[in-house]
C-alpha cells in the first residue's frame, strides 16, 4: 500500500509510523467534526422525532 | 477491485472489524488489541506481521483516544511518565525471567498458563464485583461523562491502604489526591513485569492496577493509561517496522474502523447505564482466557482447527458485548423519546 510494501530500515519505519500517526490525528478531526454535524440529526432519528 | 494496490473487499473487512474494535475500545476504554494479533495469525498472516501490524493499530488507536481523553482533561501527565519509567524497567526484568524460562524449555508452558489466569482472573474479578455490587463499586469505565473529582471519592479499600503509606516524596494526582512516589513506581514495576513476562501490551493490567492499587480516578486511569501505550506501541511498532513488518493494508482499513467505532463506543458511554454492560465485559474476558487456552491445547495437541475455534470465541464474545452496547443505546434513545432535548451524542 501506498508503495510501502518493501520499506525497511530507520527511514522506512519512520515513515510508516508518521503515516499511521498522520491518519490517526486526520481521522480524529474528520470523524470529530462528522459527529458534530452528523451527530444530533442521527440521535433525533433514533429517538423518531 | 482494488484501491492503491489491496482489494476493496480486504479493505472493508478489516474496516468492519476495526468498528467491532473500536466500539469496545471506546466504551470500556480497553479490550481492543487482544483480538487484532489472533485473527491475523488465523487469517495466515506471519507471526511478526501479525504482532506489528496489531501494535501500529493499537499505537494509531490509542493516539486518538488518548487526544479524546486530554480535551476532557483526564490525562496525568506526571503519573504517565512515572507509569513509563515503572513499567519499562519492569519490562525488563520480565524479559530476563521469560529467557530464563526458555532456557530451561519451560517458556510456552507458564507464559500459556499465566496468560490464561491473568486474563480469567481479572474476568471472574471485574464479574464478581459488578454482581455482587449490584452495579455500585467496581471497574467503572464509564470515562467520557464521569466527573473526575466525583470519581476519586469512590476509591477501593486497597487503594486507600497504599495511600495511607506516606513515604516521601509524596506527589499529587488528578482528583486532588497524594500519592507516594515509591508506590506509584512499584506498581508500574509490577505491571511491567507482567508485561514483559507475558509479551503482552498490558493494558488490561495496568488500567485495573491504577484503579485497583493506586485508587487513581477510572476516567484519569483510562486516560493515562492510553497516554503510556501511544509510547510502548509507538516505540514497538517502530522496532518491528525496522524489519519491515508492519503492513500498512491491515493498519490503514483497522484504524479507520477503530476510529469510527471509538466515537460511537465513547458516545453510548452518555446513554447506557453502564453498569448494566459491565457484567458482559467480565465475561468477555473470561471468554477471552478460554480461547487462550483453547489455542494453547490446539498447539500442544496438534490441531490447528482450535486456532479457528479460539478466534470464533474471542470475535463472538466482541460482538456480543458490541452488540449489547448498540442496543442499549438504541434503546435508551427511544425511551428518552422525541419530546427529550437533543442530546450531543459525544
Amino acid at each position: 500500500m501506498f508503495g510501502l510494501e518493501n520499506a525497511a530500515g530507520p527511514t522506512g519505519a519512520a515513515i510508516l509510523i508518521g503515516i499511521v500517526l498522520v491518519e490517526a490525528l486526520l481521522l480524529y478531526v474528520g470523524y470529530g467534526v462528522l459527529e458534530s454535524v452528523l451527530g444530533p440529526t442521527i440521535a433525533r432519528a433514533l429517538r423518531g422525532d | 477491485m482494488e484501491l492503491l494496490g489491496v482489494a476493496v473487499s480486504m479493505l472493508a473487512m478489516f474496516a468492519g472489524f476495526g468498528v467491532l474494535i473500536g466500539l469496545l475500545f471506546g466504551f470500556f476504554g480497553m479490550g481492543g488489541s487482544f483480538l487484532v494479533t489472533p485473527a491475523l495469525l488465523v487469517m495466515g498472516y506471519r507471526t511478526d506481521v501479525a504482532v506489528a501490524s496489531g501494535l501500529a493499530f493499537v499505537f494509531g488507536t490509542s493516539v486518538i483516544a488518548t487526544l479524546k481523553h486530554r480535551d476532557l482533561g483526564q490525562v496525568d501527565y506526571k503519573l504517565g511518565v512515572l507509569m513509563i519509567a515503572g513499567t519499562t524497567a519492569g519490562i525488563e526484568v520480565g524479559k530476563i525471567g521469560l529467557h530464563w524460562l526458555q532456557d530451561i524449555g519451560l517458556a510456552n508452558t507458564v507464559v500459556s498458563i499465566a496468560y490464561v489466569g491473568l486474563l480469567g482472573g481479572i474476568g471472574v474479578f471485574i464479574t464478581y464485583n459488578a454482581l455482587k455490587s449490584d452495579g455500585e463499586g467496581g471497574v467503572s469505565h464509564d470515562a467520557e461523562d464521569m466527573d473526575v473529582e466525583e470519581a476519586a471519592e469512590d476509591i477501593p479499600d486497597i487503594a486507600k491502604k497504599i495511600q495511607s503509606y506516606n513515604i516521601p516524596p509524596m506527589m499529587g494526582i488528578k482528583g486532588g489526591l497524594k500519592v507516594s512516589l515509591w508506590m506509584i513506581l512499584g506498581v508500574a514495576f509490577a505491571t511491567g513485569l507482567l508485561s514483559g513476562f507475558l509479551g503482552v501490551g498490558g493494558g488490561f493490567i495496568r488500567m485495573p492496577a491504577l484503579f485497583y492499587l493506586i485508587g487513581v480516578p477510572v476516567p484519569v486511569a483510562v486516560g493515562t493509561d492510553l497516554f503510556e501505550i501511544v509510547f510502548s506501541g509507538g516505540i514497538g511498532s517502530f522496532l518491528y517496522a525496522m524489519d519491515g513488518a508492519v503492513d500498512l493494508a491491515i493498519v490503514a482499513p483497522l484504524l479507520a474502523g477503530s476510529a469510527l467505532g471509538a466515537r460511537l463506543g465513547a458516545a453510548a458511554t452518555s446513554l447506557v447505564e453502564e453498569d448494566d454492560i459491565k457484567v458482559y465485559f467480565g465475561i468477555m474476558l473470561l471468554l477471552g482466557s478460554i480461547a487462550v487456552a483453547v489455542r494453547e491445547i490446539g498447539g500442544v495437541i496438534e490441531m490447528p482447527v482450535l486456532d479457528v475455534v479460539s478466534l470464533a470465541i474471542i470475535v463472538g464474545a466482541a460482538m456480543l458485548v458490541s452488540g449489547a452496547v448498540v442496543v442499549s443505546s438504541i434503546r435508551e434513545l427511544r425511551a428518552q423519546g422525541p419530546t427529550a432535548t437533543a442530546q450531543s451524542a459525544d
